[in-house]
């Protein structure tokens, strides 16, 4: 059967279109602008070239800000993904009590960010805080302001708390999708518990996965208001990740160009990672297909 | 449109962008794109294959820039044959 092709149906896009363009492009072509130029005020101006992008690419400051960010998401996806299918294959299916897991799971998700933030504070607190309080009664000197692994551990807990929610509810939907059959033939062939996570739920699960994996990721890459309400981005730089660094140089230096030129660097990553997980979708579903 | 801060050099990259755009636009109305595989791993259409050669050459640029002292314009002339490279044979 052929296909009717009308284009026609490309305008319906036109407001989306627009609406894009004001808040998206416009914005960024603002700041390519910005990124070539050293400026003082609206009126005063100065063309530099490439200055800021080398300036950008030469600082150690940056690099380091970009390796934590780097650790940062590797470190909370290998963490949250697998906890998340963990709590998705342990959640209640029937009745009742599915609703209220699914209740259960989901509040870390309905809580502000710079409130989570302001939880964790309380709570790593030696002095006030439970959890920080717990730590040293039983002997452990636990403190996430002077020390930067105690500082880590507290900001990766707090994302892998607020964050894991949302993998184990897309893993939660992807389990409820399959089949009932798969698991008949499973039972057929008396197959173990493993056997049935490993050559049915897994694979079914790939696409929510990649799902996971992606938002996390762009998640996780622009972390801002919980560590900066946590830690502060310290002890010293050590949990100052890249929009931290951003922010200080765009919002609390003001300047402008090398904040623009970084801007672009982080895009262009975020951007080609975007791209990646894309393409990877697409082919797996086209492998399915075809 | 001055509180965009226009630069003649950037005025000129997004023409160039806009213009590849339209003309990519105008190519596709007269003779659609067909899918293909050649020295990129995967099928790809000329949009795909147009967004690779930008996004490599955006870091081709800033690779270059992090790495020599040369002017910049020699990554650019460099980029234009990549950008050739890559929708013919990519």
């Amino acid at each position: 059967m052929n296909k009717i092709e009308n284009n026609k149906a490309w305008f319906l896009v036109l407001p989306v279109f627009i609406l894009v363009a004001f808040s998206a492009i416009i914005p960024l072509m603002t700041v390519v602008n910005y990124s070539v130029q050293d400026i003082f005020d609206p009126s005063t101006r100065y063309f530099v070239g490439t200055e800021w992008f080398v300036q950008v690419m030469h600082d150690a400051e940056l690099q380091a800000a970009l390796l934590r960010q780097f650790v940062f998401s590797l470190t909370i996806l290998s963490i949250e993904i697998p906890l998340g299918i963990g709590v998705a294959l342990l959640m209640p299916t029937k009745g009742k009590a599915a609703s209220l897991g699914l209740i259960l799971v989901a509040i870390p998700l309905l809580i502000p960010w710079n409130v989570v933030g302001t939880i964790w504070q309380i709570y790593g607190r030696a002095d006030i805080g439970l959890f920080g309080a717990a730590l040293n009664a039983i002997g452990i000197e636990y403190n996430y302001a002077s020390n930067p692994t105690h500082a880590w551990l507290t900001v990766v807990l707090m994302d892998v708390w607020h964050w894991t929610p949302l993998v184990a509810l897309l893993c939660y939907s992807g389990l409820r999708a399959i089949p009932e059959m798969y698991y008949q033939a499973a039972r057929i062939d008396k197959a173990s518990r493993w056997a049935v996570f490993r050559y049915i739920q897994l694979p079914k699960l790939t696409n929510v996965l990649i799902i996971g994996v992606l938002l996390r990721f762009m998640d996780s890459f622009m972390i801002y208001t919980e560590p900066f309400v946590l830690t502060g981005g310290g002890p010293g730089n050590t949990t100052t990740f890249l929009s931290q660094s951003l922010v200080k140089q765009a919002i609390g230096q003001f300047d402008l160009g090398p904040a623009a030129a970084f801007s672009l660097v982080y895009f262009l990553i975020i951007l080609l990672v975007c791209w990646l997980f894309y393409t990877i979708i697409m082919n797996m579903q086209n492998d399915k297909r075809g | 449109m001055a509180w965009m801060s226009w630069t003649v050099p950037t005025a000129l990259f997004f023409s160039a962008i806009g213009l590849i755009l339209i003309g990519m636009t105008i190519w596709q109305t007269v003779s659609p794109s067909v899918e293909r595989q050649g020295v990129i791993p995967l099928p790809t259409t000329r949009g795909d294959r147009l967004f690779i050669g930008l996004l490599s050459s955006a870091f081709i640029h800033l690779a270059f820039v992090a790495s020599t002292e040369l002017h910049v314009a020699f990554a650019t002339v460099f980029c234009l044959f990549w950008m050739m490279a890559v929708m013919r044979w990519g």
